[in-house]
């Protein structure tokens, strides 16, 4: 990252020197963190900021993911190396063996992305986690734009956005109650764009989807689904093979992708800078329901 | 567009539906092309579906359902666009008297402050609160917005009476650097071009003012402050006998060779190397996150601060502080709540509250013993161990801290250190 001269940060410098600062409060004050980890570029971009901030130490807390069933097999070949290469300790948390145990209830009406809260909850219980850090981003979704950084959850795992903590200075107020937990969100002032730049300048490994490649999809309420098993054709839907890149990763029955050529960090940039449509807007069939569609996933206590 | 090597601006956003307010924010985002399709469609069929025959830019920032169903903003909302010379953050925060504590909120961590008021009403109580609240909380940048020109005709006369009301009033509070612009957004006046209306005005257009006012050194570079946040240690056979003190420059250049003091203990020594990951930097100033490491083996632990032998903190447990409260039950002296100063906890006691202010007329009210919820007062504190303060009017980082309730854990008032002793 670039210094300027004249005692000046670069924006990318100043986020990094702000994320870093929130990962290390966080591993001071709290007995048990965690990494929510979904193997999405902003949960990427964290790993590496964690990576950071203990260097040349480990990263003292160990990396959460909620396994859909559902994921894309090249995010979790991507976990994989990162877990690896940075010698975490990786829990995982299936929804498989939620639905199973009775933790959560699968209708067959509700999504696994819904199924996610409940599987995450409980992890979060059984493991006695009391911080866990997420990707999110206030430049994301209207809901998220008033999170606070550290951001409350009560017994329930659930988010008062009503009665949130003042947030001042960079004076983050740690306290709980047994039982409650707090979400961490480091990345919480990058926008996406600042995602990619910083992709692009620290040369992070990231899932191969997100740049333009064949895929064999099908159209379904405007947004293109990658054909699997998982994601029975309705009547009147037919595959065609595009050119398409993923510009959000999630379960693979609700995460659309879009007809790109970009195929390096350079033109995914390009395109972000004229895109007109927000990532989720674009390509998440989740947050498309309701106008408070990510509010109440949030007061749930989704990520 | 947000390319690596821009800097950064964090500016707050102080006033109500009528000053327009979420007008002027919308054409900035608008203007940038911040917004997105989907973003703006939402708030256009929201506005249709009220039965507005105008697009409400105020629902780009009203998130919660609550604040959607009563049509006000509640919280502080954070907002980001980039033009290719900067990339800036807006606190934008409700102009609500019952919602002082969120401008102190978004006000803490600007650069700059932007006040709006009315040009047909000139200054009103709000602004004013505005303005002092800003001041109080050392946001050294201050751009009054003459909005809705196009209401009075562009008319100079109107804007050089409300410029020079204010400038007046402004003498009384510490701004150091005041700029007034006429606009209006709704027309788009001085927004983000100079207007063609207002050949009198010759200053900059309110963009072209946020994209070069100069923010770097307003922090403080010459007294070193180091609050060690986490010791780093690796235990691996690589890295034995490493040990770094990680942490968030609050003030100075911190250089390989520098002797440093480490408070409380008193013990002095030399910085060997600043590593930043896996680099190792010449210097390093605020706001950098790095890990310091020092030549002799001397005991530092988190809450500890590095510095210069000549040139500390005094470590102080009887402090003197503008404190705004936050919280429905009052402030009262004897009162006893949990404190974070830096990278310090410790617990305080409310020994007198000396005045409360009020933030429309400046009056000092000395005969209030407590502060009620959004009211802002001076009040002496004894903290159960020293803190390493500096006054809040030298550095914004060393000279805060916020009050947590004990038995709630909720966060209850935000203090501005006057002096220790």
């Amino acid at each position: 990252m670039t210094v300027h001269a004249d005692y000046r940060l670069s924006q990318l410098a100043e986020l990094e020197a702000e994320s870093i600062h929130i990962f290390r409060e966080v591993a001071a004050e709290f007995e048990k963190p965690v990494l929510m980890f979904s193997g999405g570029k902003d949960s990427i971009v964290m790993m590496r900021l964690a990576e950071k901030a203990f260097f040349p130490a480990k990263i003292p807390f160990p990396v959460l993911q909620i396994d859909t069933g559902y994921d894309f097999p090249e995010v979790l070949q991507t976990r994989d190396h990162w877990v690896d290469r940075l010698g975490v300790r990786l829990v995982i948390a299936s929804v498989e063996d939620a639905i199973a145990s009775g933790v959560v209830v699968d209708d067959g009406k509700t999504s696994r992305n819904r199924l996610q809260t409940g599987t995450l909850l409980h992890a979060i219980e059984e493991e006695g986690f009391t911080a866990a850090f997420g990707g999110g981003r206030r430049d994301e979704e209207k809901a998220r734009a008033k999170e606070r950084v550290y951001s409350h959850r009560d017994d329930f795992g659930q988010w008062d956005p009503k009665n949130q903590r003042p947030e001042l200075w960079s004076l983050y107020n740690g306290r709980l109650h047994a039982g409650e937990h707090m979400r961490i969100f480091p990345l919480s002032n990058w926008t996406e764009l600042d995602i990619w730049h910083y992709i692009g300048a620290e040369e992070i490994e990231i899932p191969n989807i997100y740049f333009a490649h064949q895929r064999r999809v099908f159209l379904r309420d405007n947004m293109l689904f990658s054909e699997s098993e998982h994601n029975p054709m309705r009547a009147g839907e037919k595959i065609e093979e595009r050119t398409v890149r993923f510009r959000t990763v999630g379960d693979l029955t609700l995460t659309g992708c879009v007809e790109s050529q970009a195929d390096t960090i350079g033109a995914v940039i390009d395109e972000i800078a004229i895109a007109r449509v927000t990532e989720r807007g674009a390509t998440r069939g989740d947050d498309r329901f309701s106008e408070a569609a990510m509010e109440d996933r949030k007061r749930e206590g989704y990520f | 567009m947000a390319g690596p090597a821009m800097d950064l601006l964090r500016f707050a956003t102080a006033g109500s539906v009528d000053d327009g307010k979420s007008t002027l924010i919308g054409r900035l985002l608008l203007d940038s092309k911040s917004i997105f399709e989907d973003q703006l469609e939402a708030v256009e069929s929201t506005s249709r579906s009220r039965g507005y025959d105008y697009t409400d830019l105020a629902l780009l920032t009203d998130g919660l359902r609550s604040e959607r169903e009563q049509g006000i903003t509640i919280d502080v909302a954070y907002r980001y666009f980039a033009t290719p010379r900067r990339k800036f953050i807006i606190a934008d925060t409700p102009g609500h008297v019952q919602y002082t504590r969120n401008m102190v909120t978004g006000a803490s961590t600007a650069d700059l402050g932007l006040v709006l008021v009315d040009a047909r009403q000139g200054l009103t109580e709000q602004s004013r609160r505005h303005a002092v609240i800003l001041s109080l909380l050392r946001v050294p940048h201050l751009v009054l917005c003459v909005n809705k020109m196009d209401l009075v005709d562009y008319a100079e006369d109107k804007f050089d009476e409300i410029h020079a009301e204010f400038t007046s009033f402004a003498t009384k509070l510490a701004i150091p650097d005041l700029t007034i612009v006429p606009i209006s957004a709704l027309k788009g006046d001085n927004v983000v071009t100079r207007s063609a209306h207002m050949d009198w005005y010759s200053g900059p257009s309110l963009l072209h003012h946020l994209e070069n006012v100069h923010v770097a050194s307003d922090r403080d570079l010459v007294d070193t402050r180091f609050p060690v946040q986490y010791v780093v240690r690796p235990k691996s056979d690589e890295y034995h006998d490493y040990r770094g003190y990680a942490g968030r420059v609050a003030g100075g250049v911190l250089k390989p060779g520098d002797e440093v003091l480490v408070l409380p203990s008193g013990m002095t020594s030399k910085i060997s190397e600043i590593d930043l990951f896996d680099k190792q930097l010449d210097e390093a100033f605020p706001p950098m996150s790095v890990t310091v490491r020092l030549e002799d083996d001397v005991d530092v632990s988190r809450g500890d601060m590095i510095c210069r032998p000549q040139n500390a903190p005094q470590p102080s447990q009887d402090i003197d502080a503008m404190i705004c409260w936050m919280s429905s039950t009052p402030l009262r002296p004897r009162q006893k709540l949990s404190i974070k100063h830096t990278t310090r906890a410790a617990r305080t006691m409310i020994k007198d509250v000396q005045y409360r202010l009020d933030v429309n007329s400046l009056h000092r009210d000395l005969e209030t013993k407590e502060l009620g919820l959004n009211e802002i007062g001076r009040v002496q504190l004894r903290t159960t161990s020293p803190l390493l303060c500096d006054p809040y009017e030298k550095n914004r980082t060393t000279g805060s801290f916020i009050l947590i309730d004990e038995a709630t854990g909720v966060t209850v008032g935000a203090g501005m250190i006057n002096s220790s002793s």
